[in-house]
């Protein structure tokens, strides 16, 4: 590989046109003309498509015959094609970090107007450059191994389609679920838009397959509480919550529930969304993953006085009883994670103006997945309050969705679900079904013909954003109903439309500790909290931090279909980065030159990677070069001088500085 | 604590009732009104209708006369608190408005920089004086009284600076505090009719006695509202609404009445005397 000599840079400029994104704006003709004469260009050319094989063709041939040591190309951000550029300077025979790359799209045409300013703008980042690529030293890019066993969390579809995928690929997975059983929201569901396949028949074996897979080590009831590490090499801590059961020996028999000193159930059973109650030790439902009970710290006698006759133990036959379990924190080894952590709905109690909480039947969504459902609350009747079937049945749209004063975002599926909500309603009622819709969105495969379906079916549609469910009747019919107001906007005037049930579509949301979970793996956020990907449309499953995939809800609303297919997605990011055994280590890493260094200390608490440590018996800060990410806080903070920084030391910042002011 | 208050016509006017019960709690709970010096009207919605310009300028004087006093400003009619907001707002957001809005200033030698801060009283007793205070204060609980607590449209649209917007809460928590039975009231925020009852009466009137009706229902003694325009729509058309519709009956005073009851205040230095639908001696005197 040809090294560039310590002797005069030769450097070659290139001014991509970007089409018209840059050249509409900007003068790249001026922009390459004002380069030729700065010091040490020898060949400088705009070309229209920089990153296209004839682009990166010309880079190379210009290397070879002009014999150049250095490369600057003007164009669009290095997120997108600093690899390229770098990659076509190695195949030219130089070393690829003896290039730079200067951003006037993002930085210049995309965000001024045309004329002579955005030129001169160019050409002032354009100068910084050239000053700064003159002092450029050849890097080397180091490789490490990456360990084979993934960490999925969140055990939803998500995780579970995610976590079998990986396991089916012949590679070890830990799945972590907080909760005690896997399933997530769609075990709470009955039947699934628009084919309304029963879910549970299709989510069910999936789950138990997780369960018994030789490759897959199952904890529910268990936290993330710690990640360190990098790509390839992630130290995970899991925190397992007592539940008050040995897992191994419990079979979910539930014996111990019968024989509970409480003989009503009396709590309230957050897997039916607080439509029946359950005792203080309980299986969530009946296809649990694990089949193992769990006890209520807040609810169990035993656990909250130690003064109970503890009934429980005498009737569990195989001693899986531990009231004195305590939480216990394993450490794993991992070398990519997918997160797969879920949502939740929109609490309907926030627009008090729909009534949930302070009028009886008035219901959200998911209540009624399990009142529909044969093993919910209510065997699968839907029942008004005192029992009676309702005749009328009002289904209000975009409730905490699509709207300037809850959350602005569309959930993406509740149109649908609200369309297989009412389908069943009248399936199993005969009632009169409304929908109050803002616009349908039914855009996936098959969900018009169910939309048109529901229609030929005689369920009413009125669009308009409903403005209350009242409670105080005008009229001897509206006597006893709950009356939703509405401006009917294609019939265009005010409805009064008396029902007996209101079911309200409540929209998806960010988990409420989302910025905390994106913390812990250090990745991003959008601002409403939902885990943002590395690009919306190319790398849509990746984050900004390597070896960390999402997939489901967690990145934003999607229903069941683009949920499992993005955990498929997830799960063959980190085959392949598996696959190929190792990774490529970026060389903007930081050193220490152990003569000038003190061993003062200061900067081993401020690295975000916990990538220096003291090497005690030179008395000297060392810095592991594998773990530096190259954030270049170390060398801020030296006082002495004396860390480096690969592609960012103090003379290349410096030259660029004052090239871009002068 | 003291204020600049801004009556607006209808204190001086059908809203007199209003005035001597603010004053008059004020006084007792320690709240000191200075009356702004040679107030204008504040064009209510009616001036914004026919000139947005006209309106804003009118109460940008207001607001720069506030601001010369610098306390805080004190609107206690539910218009003139929308009006003042609606203004400030925009000349907040569009310099157009904020140039013209000085221009017209500049000829009386006045200006405004934004900073005077409107106040309702409902949201200076509840949370300035707080619940606490008014508490220690009550002489006379208001045993007995089932109130519907009525807030109108103007204090939560668009603006709902101090309470919730779907559903405002501080007059049920003072009144609750007082000793009395709120009523749920779920028109809390619906339209009372505005100035419809004047120009199409028959339109404005059914608003204004759905309202009554329900709270009626309901097992309302009475309704208590925060605006003068509301009280005078409900309390003085219901003989009309009666014969219309159905009988109701249902006095409709201001909450700062109620309030003054509970703290012991004198009935004519309440102004109860004004209300056409009187509230029941036993009541009063419970």
């Amino acid at each position: 590989m040809k090294q560039p000599t310590n002797g005069e840079a030769r450097i070659g400029f290139y001014v991509c046109h970007c089409g018209t994104n840059i050249a509409g704006v900007v003068n790249v003709a001026a922009v390459a003309q004002y380069a030729a004469q700065l010091p040490g260009v020898v060949v400088s050319r705009d070309y229209k498509y920089m990153c296209s094989d004839p682009g990166q063709e010309l880079i190379q041939t210009d290397i070879k015959e002009h014999q150049l040591n250095r490369v600057v190309v003007a164009s669009c951000s290095p997120l997108l094609h600093e690899h390229t550029f770098r990659t076509a300077c190695e195949k030219g025979g130089l070393n690829p970090f003896c290039f730079q790359m200067v951003n006037i799209r993002e930085h210049d045409s995309w965000v001024h107007e045309p004329g002579d300013a955005a030129t001169e703008k160019a050409k002032a980042l354009v100068r910084a450059a050239v000053k700064r690529v003159a002092l450029h030293t050849p890097l080397e890019v180091k490789r490490t191994r990456i360990h084979p066993d993934v960490l999925v969390v969140g055990g939803g579809i998500a995780g579970i389609q995610a976590a079998l995928t990986i396991a089916n690929g012949g590679q070890n997975v830990y799945l972590v679920e907080r909760e005690p059983t896997i399933g997530g929201h769609m075990a709470k569901f009955d039947k699934t838009f628009p084919t309304l396949d029963c879910a549970a028949c299709i989510l069910t074996p999936k789950m138990s397959a997780v369960a018994s897979h030789p490759n897959i080590k199952l904890w529910t009831y268990s936290e993330v509480v710690k990640v360190d590490g990098f790509v390839g090499n992630y130290k995970v801590q899991v925190r397992r919550k007592p539940r008050y059961v040995n897992e191994e020996l419990c079979v979910g028999c539930a014996k111990c529930v019968d024989a509970c000193v409480y003989k009503e159930e009396k709590f309230e059973d957050e897997f039916n969304e607080g439509l029946a109650k359950r005792k203080p030790v309980y299986l969530p439902f009946p296809q649990a993953t694990p089949p193992v009970v769990v006890f209520d710290p807040d609810a169990c006698i035993q656990l909250k006085t130690g003064k109970c006759k503890k009934s429980c133990l005498e009737a569990c036959d195989r001693n899986a009883i531990i009231f004195d379990q305590k939480p216990e924190t394993k450490e794993i080894e991992v070398g990519t994670i997918i997160l797969a952590t879920g949502f939740r709905t929109f609490d309907a109690a926030r627009l008090p103006q729909y009534g949930f909480g302070t009028l009886p039947n008035v219901y959200t969504s998911l209540q009624i997945e399990r009142m529909v459902n044969a093993s919910g609350p209510t065997d699968g009747h839907i029942m008004l309050k005192d029992g009676r079937t309702p005749k009328a049945v009002g289904i209000i749209h975009c409730i905490g969705s699509r709207d300037n004063r809850t959350n602005r975002w569309c959930s993406r599926v509740c149109c649908m679900y609200s369309m297989k909500l009412a389908h069943l309603i009248k399936q199993h009622t005969g009632a009169e079904v409304f929908n109050f819709y803002i616009d349908i969105r039914a855009p996936g495969k098959g969900y018009e013909e169910f939309y048109e379906k529901l229609q030929e079916e005689g369920v009413h549609f009125i669009r308009g954003r409903v403005a209350e469910v009242a409670d105080w009747p005008l009229t001897k019919e509206e006597e006893g109903k709950l009356i939703i107001r509405v401006e009917d906007t294609l019939a265009g005037f005010v409805r009064r439309i008396p029902v007996d049930m209101v079911v309200l579509a409540t929209g998806l949301e960010p988990q409420p500790d989302a910025q905390d979970v994106r913390r812990l793996f250090n990745i991003s956020c959008s601002t409403e909290g939902w885990f943002l990907e590395r690009h919306p449309k190319l790398a849509p499953v990746s984050t900004f931090t390597d070896g960390i995939f999402i997939a489901g809800c967690c990145q934003g609303p999607k229903d069941i279909p683009d949920t499992v297919a993005q955990a498929g997605a997830a799960a063959g990011e980190a085959l392949s980065l598996i696959n190929a055994g190792f990774i490529e280590l970026e060389p903007n890493t930081s050193y220490v030159i152990a003569d000038d260094c003190s061993g003062c200390k200061t900067c081993i608490p401020l690295c975000p990677y916990n990538a220096i440590s003291r090497d005690e018996e030179k008395k000297k800060a060392v810095i592991n070069e594998a773990i530096c990410k190259g954030c270049g806080v170390c060398v801020a903070a030296c006082p002495s001088g004396s860390i480096v920084q690969n592609l960012f030391t103090d003379q290349e910042i410096f030259s660029e500085i004052e090239a871009v002011l002068g | 604590m003291k204020f600049s208050y801004f009556p607006g016509c209808s204190l001086k006017g059908t809203g007199r009732a209003y005035e001597e019960s603010l004053l008059a709690v004020c006084r007792a709970l320690g709240v000191e009104v200075q009356e702004l010096d040679d107030w204008n009207c504040c064009g209510a919605t009616a001036y914004m209708a026919v000139s947005e310009a006209a309106g804003y300028m009118m109460n940008t004087r207001n607001l720069a006369l506030a601001e010369r006093d610098s306390h805080e400003l004190l609107a206690p009619c539910n218009a003139c608190y929308l009006s003042l907001k609606k203004t400030q707002h925009y000349i907040a957001e569009y310099p157009s408005v904020a140039a013209q809005a000085t221009g017209a200033l500049a000829a009386e030698k006045l200006s405004y920089t934004g900073k005077v801060k409107v106040r309702h009283p409902l949201d200076v007793l509840v949370n300035d004086v707080g619940l606490p205070a008014i508490k220690k204060a009550v002489k006379q609980p208001l045993k007995g009284f089932k109130v519907a607590p009525y807030y109108g449209c103007q204090i939560v649209r668009p603006f709902a600076e101090f309470d919730d917007q779907q559903n405002p809460v501080l007059m049920d928590k003072l009144f609750q505090a007082l000793g009395a039975e709120v009523v749920r009231y779920p028109l809390k925020t619906r339209c009372c009719g505005g100035s419809l009852t004047g120009t199409i009466g028959e339109v404005g009137q059914r608003l204004s006695f759905i309202l009554l009706n329900e709270a009626q229902r309901r097992g309302a003694t009475c309704v208590a509202t925060v605006c003068p325009l509301c009280q005078f729509n409900l309390d003085s058309y219901q003989a009309e609404m009666s014969r219309q519709w159905s009988p109701v009956r249902m006095p409709v005073v201001y909450f700062t009445q109620l309030l003054g009851l509970a703290l012991g205040l004198d009935e004519k230095a309440l102004g109860l005397q004004r209300c056409i639908v009187p509230l029941p001696a036993q009541e009063v005197h419970a």
